[in-house]
């Protein structure tokens, strides 16, 4: 392995490859900061050039650094602006976007940028020494496991239940999953619930659904109330990127916890980075002290700390089967290996054995893509925080429109943007009314993978036996039935032990 | 009745008009070698149909005990009048006709008119600022999204080619 690490540090450190990681990381950031353009499109995009190149670590590298630094940058909008762009970084404006609203977006970028540094990294560090072995255990994870690891996921949303509200935040997940079963399922092949409408035969867009949801209630609510975007008052703290001890000191065990469970999630194909900062920060949540999990929603940064170190995890995780095994676990790690393919490098078990250099090479550019794009980006975060500080009168129309070119930008048609107003003004009303808005999306992004792995398990098993034959599927299910059932039980108990 | 009774209401009718459909009209078009499976299209969304039941009708008659009031950082929609209300609909029909002119009037000319409009609607009145930064940022998403993306957006009107 020693060999390996020193042949993939020579490669990697050649004056070529490390421009190529940060114009990677770059590219990646900006681009990345367009709500609508995740590190799929961006790395499908960044294709043409890569192949260009010829040589495949460089190209590797440059594409490495480009998911790196996209994965950043959609955390930034996350943020800023409360326009996820992507699944994996919904988490991330939980507590990213609230902190931002008390003044601190310096702060809350800064905590983004180290968690993502450290999840990246431990996630490099350990698909380095248990790739092999990891790539094997993977292996035993069937649609059953994935449905109640999926079912897990969802209890991520106990964490908008507030006291009483639990009725409110299941209801809105089972939105989301009705929701979901909109348009033609991958394993049907049946339209269903479309209404007679073309635009419904592919089912909702994501990132409409994820504008309609965050980014364009927030802006509303703007407009109607201007104390909101009180700007002025904040002054120079929106660029301050100092965090406290006393945060440094909660983050830390944070960020070590969903590093390792991130990665582990990751590997899994199919899991991914959203289920890994969904049950990161349902985790994170459940194990909080009480006065803490009062925070979470509300600008903890623990709660930013989670999701973010979890999800950059799972993407060096999702490494571990694409590397070892050629199976690609998420979409982007799919383009990355028609990449791979286009280079003449074919990913599998061989790869270590015949093309060495390049296998260490593109784990060993993930470390210094990590320490790259922290040294880029620290210093940029002043900059990029300023976005807040632009007059309202100019914000709120420019939010509306970042929050319609993603809707437009995926699909190219104008009825989406139609839609993205009209659920808009849906979820606002929902808002006024205090019905939590995050559990509607959970179970939209997690519906149809928990629909295909359910039917997928009912069928290989004839029926719902596999819930109880299976005592890996059985354990994770009593797993997510406690995480949800446990914090409402104990609202409760504390609510009778008040006089 | 509260807002909330209202909205789940509402929630309860859309569940009940998808229960009826997924328990009643989506299996008489299923093919006949599907019908020997033993999980339908319909499996799982008769199942949320029974949940979303279960659960609006749960927060339907529980509402009026956990009466949520208002924070500071909340809107209260029973005073509506009190905020800018008239802005906020200027403004969501101003996103609507962005949404039908897009095409027809080509993305640089209703972006800008876009940006303009909606600045001007929230009372910024500076338009030698306002017009040169709304052209300018259109023509740099424009070309960033067309030039350097590869994403296609039709630059002019219709009435002067693609």
């Amino acid at each position: 392995m020693l060999e390996g690490i020193l042949i993939g540090l020579t490669t990697a450190l050649s004056i070529k490859n490390l421009m190529m990681v940060v114009g990677g990381c770059l590219v990646g950031t900006f681009i990345g900061m367009l709500p609508g353009l995740g590190p799929m499109s961006i790395i499908a995009i960044m294709i043409p050039v890569a192949i260009g190149i010829g040589d495949p670590s460089a190209a590797l590298i440059l594409l490495a650094g480009v998911y790196y630094g996209a994965i950043f940058g959609g955390s930034t909008s996350s943020i800023l602006i409360n326009a996820p762009g992507v699944a994996s970084t919904v988490a991330t404006s939980f507590d990213g976007y609230p902190l931002a609203r008390q003044g601190k977006a310096g702060k809350a970028l800064t905590v983004a940028a180290i968690s993502s540094f450290f999840g990246g990294t431990v996630g490099a560090i350990l698909l380095m020494i248990f790739a092999p072995a990891l790539a094997s255990v993977a292996l035993l994870f069937h649609s059953a496991e994935y449905f109640a690891l999926m079912v897990v996921g969802l209890s991520a949303i106990a964490a908008f239940a507030g006291s009483g509200q639990i009725g409110k935040a299941f209801l809105m997940t089972v939105l989301g999953l009705i929701m979901a079963t909109v348009g033609e399922g991958a394993l049907f092949n049946l339209p269903r619930f479309t209404m007679g409408v073309m635009d419904l035969q592919s089912g909702f867009s994501f990132i409409t659904l994820a504008m309609a949801m965050f980014a364009l209630p927030e802006a509303l609510y703007l407009v109607l109330d201007p104390k909101r975007s009180n700007n002025e008052t904040h002054g120079d703290q929106i660029k301050d990127l100092r965090i406290t001890k006393d945060e440094a000191k909660a983050i830390t065990p944070v960020i070590g916890r969903q590093s390792i469970q991130g990665f582990l999630i990751g590997v899994l194909p199919g899991a991914g980075a959203t289920i890994a900062s969904f049950l990161g920060y349902a985790v994170e949540r459940n194990i909080a002290s009480p006065e803490e999990q009062k925070k979470f929603g509300k600008g903890s940064v623990k709660g930013l700390a989670a999701p973010e170190s979890a999800n950059n995890a799972a993407c060096t995780g999702s490494f571990v089967p694409l590397l070892t095994l050629g199976i690609p676990g998420s979409g982007t790690t799919a383009i990355l290996l028609g990449a791979l393919i286009a280079l003449n490098v074919s990913p599998g078990p061989r790869l270590m054995v015949d093309q060495p250099d390049i296998f260490w090479a593109v784990i060993i550019s993930m470390y210094i893509g990590n320490v790259i794009l922290l040294i880029l980006n620290l210093p940029l975060i002043p900059y990029i925080a300023k976005v807040l500080a632009i007059p309202r009168n100019y914000l709120i129309p420019f939010i509306l429109f970042f929050t319609m070119m993603g809707a437009y930008i995926g699909q190219n048609n104008a009825t989406e943007l139609l839609i993205l107003v009209g659920m808009g003004v849906c979820a606002t009303i929902l808002r006024f009314a205090n019905f939590p808005l995050p559990p509607l999306l959970i179970g939209f992004i997690l519906g149809s993978m928990l629909e295909d792995n359910f039917s997928r398990s009912m069928q290989l098993y004839d029926g719902a036996q596999f819930i109880w034959e299976r005592p890996m599927t059985l354990g994770l299910l009593i797993l997510a039935a406690l995480l949800m059932v446990l914090p409402s039980l104990r609202a409760r108990r504390k609510q009778r032990s008040k006089p | 009745m509260t807002l909330e009774r209202w909205i789940s209401l509402i929630l309860l009718l859309i569940c009940l008009v998808y229960g009826y459909t997924a328990f009643f009209t989506m299996d008489a078009t299923l093919p006949p070698f599907m019908q020997r499976n033993p999980v339908w299209p319909s499996t799982f969304p008769k199942l949320l149909a029974v949940l979303g039941v279960v659960s609006s009708l749960a927060v339907l008659l529980n509402a009026e005990k956990t009466t949520w009031k208002p924070g500071e950082n909340d809107i209260d929609y029973r005073r509506l009048g009190d905020y800018k209300i008239g802005q906020a609909i200027a403004l969501l029909v101003l996103m609507v006709v962005y949404a039908l002119t897009l095409r027809p009037l080509g993305f640089i000319g209703s972006t800008t008119l876009f940006l303009v409009l909606g600045a001007a609607l929230l009372g910024e009145r500076n338009f030698k600022v306002l017009i040169p930064v709304a052209v300018t940022s259109t023509l740099v998403v424009w070309w960033l999204v067309q030039q350097v993306l590869g994403i296609f957006l039709r630059p002019l009107p219709f009435f002067l080619g693609t």
